[in-house]
């Protein structure tokens, strides 16, 4: 049943992913027609309305939820991908290995980052 | 053997083509391709963004690195590509928890399939994706050049 | 020499109404690579691709080798790749395939045996992998004495794949099996399932460990090209997103193992009608 698990976590971080990277998506990409119908701020990248979300723990919190389930469902994906090119068992133990640290080094990193810019 | 190899396997060209299917077919190779460029994008998103907690200045010098045209186009594609993977991506949850797709029925000809039944479905994600991808394309390339 | 066809109301006549070219992938042992060889082959209304391949063995080219049984889409031996697309050679109109050009190739994702018949041997492994059978501990199997309780709606959960006469063609669509060996693939989860959703078994815990594990269900995306390569109306990829759903529910402990079907007790208080004779005796000897 531990594939069970594994898939159905794949499915609900991409759930998870549909909310706040559309929200992000929204805010990055989509500023002008959000301006446009009556909403949103503009100059998202500008370094002031990155503090600004930084300083929000609404942000510093969907940051971190949204890294997490991001990193698990994309890389999910790519195991599958690799697995379905037909390793044999070594290779699926160390692709396996690699996925796990890459994504638990890349989760570290970018948690840092988000606390960090919170309370500098 | 005579298919190249041992076990006759297509290789790698079957996830793209192995004869005359429905779009349900390409959906899933498109999956997989923009599956993989936004996994390559987001590892890199992660160290780039990283750079906010060093400052002002770290921020802007990567900032004004990443003004070039051709990166605001690498961005623009990874929006498309978020765009079609959300949505057809809303289409595979619901199929693969066998939602929207039927019950098993007597195969009586002409034979149903269970997720043509869901191609409205599809069709109203992928309609709804272009929309999507013309708003930002508006944002992307008009209102900022 | 003249029958009516009853649905079409067209005349079935050895009159010629066409002539294509059969392009037909030929590959021998030992050879190094298939080539392919071209046949003029004329067509009377009717003719199935595999008339066409018995015409060129009576006329053009005996060595010519082609697996068929039936000839009626029942045993599935005639899976083949005509037209890029996985068909079985007796079911496939030469006239509907409207070309002049009919190509013809072993299944691709088997390895060849010689010319169009490929090896089967790993669709049947892994069909006997996932325990197509009913599963229940206890006598009534080895020793039945009457029949397991099912209603037609129990009945209607899995009887769709049931149909599925192990033609092998659904493996031929599959972009997964292109690549993965080791995937059970569409034939056998569908098979998988259909035991699974059969109220009379009880052993869907062992069938889903196999099914569920690592190179089961999980290496599925629905791409849906197995529904519809299949020539029986199986809708295998059905199969399989039921089989996802019922393992995701067993793993989340949201859904708990039924009790299998009760056997059929004995009637009591009913007496046969005057006039109805008595049944054979049994075949099997009741312990």
């Amino acid at each position: 049943m531990r594939e069970a698990t594994l898939w159905t976590l794949h499915l609900a971080a991409g759930v998870v992913i549909l909310v706040f990277l559309s929200i992000h998506m929204g805010i990055m990409h989509l500023e002008d027609v959000l301006t446009a119908l009556g909403t949103g701020y503009r100059d998202a990248l500008g370094w002031a309305s990155v503090v600004m979300r930084n300083k929000q723990l609404y942000f510093t919190i969907t940051y971190v939820i949204l890294l997490a389930a991001a990193l698990y469902h994309g890389l999910y994906g790519l195991r599958n991908i690799l697995l379905e090119l037909g390793p044999g068992p070594t290779a699926v133990r160390v692709i396996q290995g690699i996925l796990i640290l890459l994504g638990a080094s890349l989760f570290v990193l970018g948690t840092i980052a988000a606390i960090a810019a919170y309370v500098r | 053997m005579a298919n190249g190899s041992q076990t006759g396997q297509i290789g790698l060209r079957g996830w793209v083509y192995a004869g005359r299917f429905g779009l349900e077919r390409y959906a899933y190779t498109l999956h997989r391709i923009t599956g993989l460029g936004l996994l390559l994008y987001f590892l890199m998103h992660i160290c780039v963004t990283s750079s906010r907690a060093l400052g002002q200045a770290a921020w802007e010098s990567v900032m004004g690195f990443l003004s070039h045209p051709i990166f605001r186009i690498g961005e623009f594609l990874v929006y498309v590509a978020f765009a079609y993977h959300a949505l057809n991506g809303v289409r595979l949850i619901l199929g693969e928890l066998g939602l929207g797709l039927g019950n098993p029925v007597r195969p009586e000809y002409p034979y149903p399939i269970a997720h043509r039944r869901q191609r409205p479905l599809f069709l109203a994600l992928m309609i709804i994706s272009g929309i999507l991808i013309l708003a930002g394309g508006w944002d992307f390339f008009v209102t900022k050049h | 020499m003249c029958q009516r066809n009853e649905h079409s109301g067209q005349a079935l006549s050895d009159e010629i109404v066409r002539e294509v070219v059969f392009r037909v992938q030929r590959y021998s042992p030992g050879q190094d690579r298939p080539v392919t060889r071209e046949y003029r082959v004329p067509v009377t209304r009717g003719m199935t691709v595999l008339d066409g391949l018995h015409y060129i063995r009576d006329n053009l080219d005996a060595t010519l080798s082609y697996r068929f049984s039936c000839r009626m889409g029942v045993c599935g031996s005639c899976g083949m790749y005509i037209n890029s697309f996985p068909r079985l050679a007796c079911q496939t109109q030469i006239l509907e395939l409207n070309s002049d050009l009919v190509d013809v190739r072993p299944m691709p994702n088997y390895p060849v045996v010689k010319d169009l018949v490929p090896d089967l041997s790993q669709l049947f492994a892994k069909h006997r992998e996932v325990q197509p059978f009913i599963i229940r501990n206890e006598q009534e199997l080895e020793h039945p004495t009457a029949e397991f309780l099912q209603k037609p709606e129990e009945l209607l959960r899995y009887l769709q794949f049931t149909y599925c006469i192990k033609c092998g063609l659904c493996l031929t669509a599959c972009p997964t099996v292109a690549t993965d060996p080791r995937y059970l693939g569409p034939q056998a989860l569908a098979q998988s399932y259909r035991y699974c959703a059969d109220t009379r078994d009880a052993g869907a815990e062992g069938r889903l460990r196999i099914a569920a594990g690592r190179d089961g269900v999980w290496r599925c995306h629905l791409a849906g090209a197995c529904s519809e390569a299949c020539p029986k109306g199986v809708d295998p990829a059905l199969g399989i997103q039921l089989l996802k759903r019922l393992a995701v529910l067993r793993a989340l402990s949201l859904k708990k193992p039924h009790s299998p079907a009760p056997v059929a007790g004995k009637r009591t208080g009913v007496e046969r009608r005057p006039g109805i004779p008595q049944p054979p005796p049994p075949t099997v000897e009741s312990r």
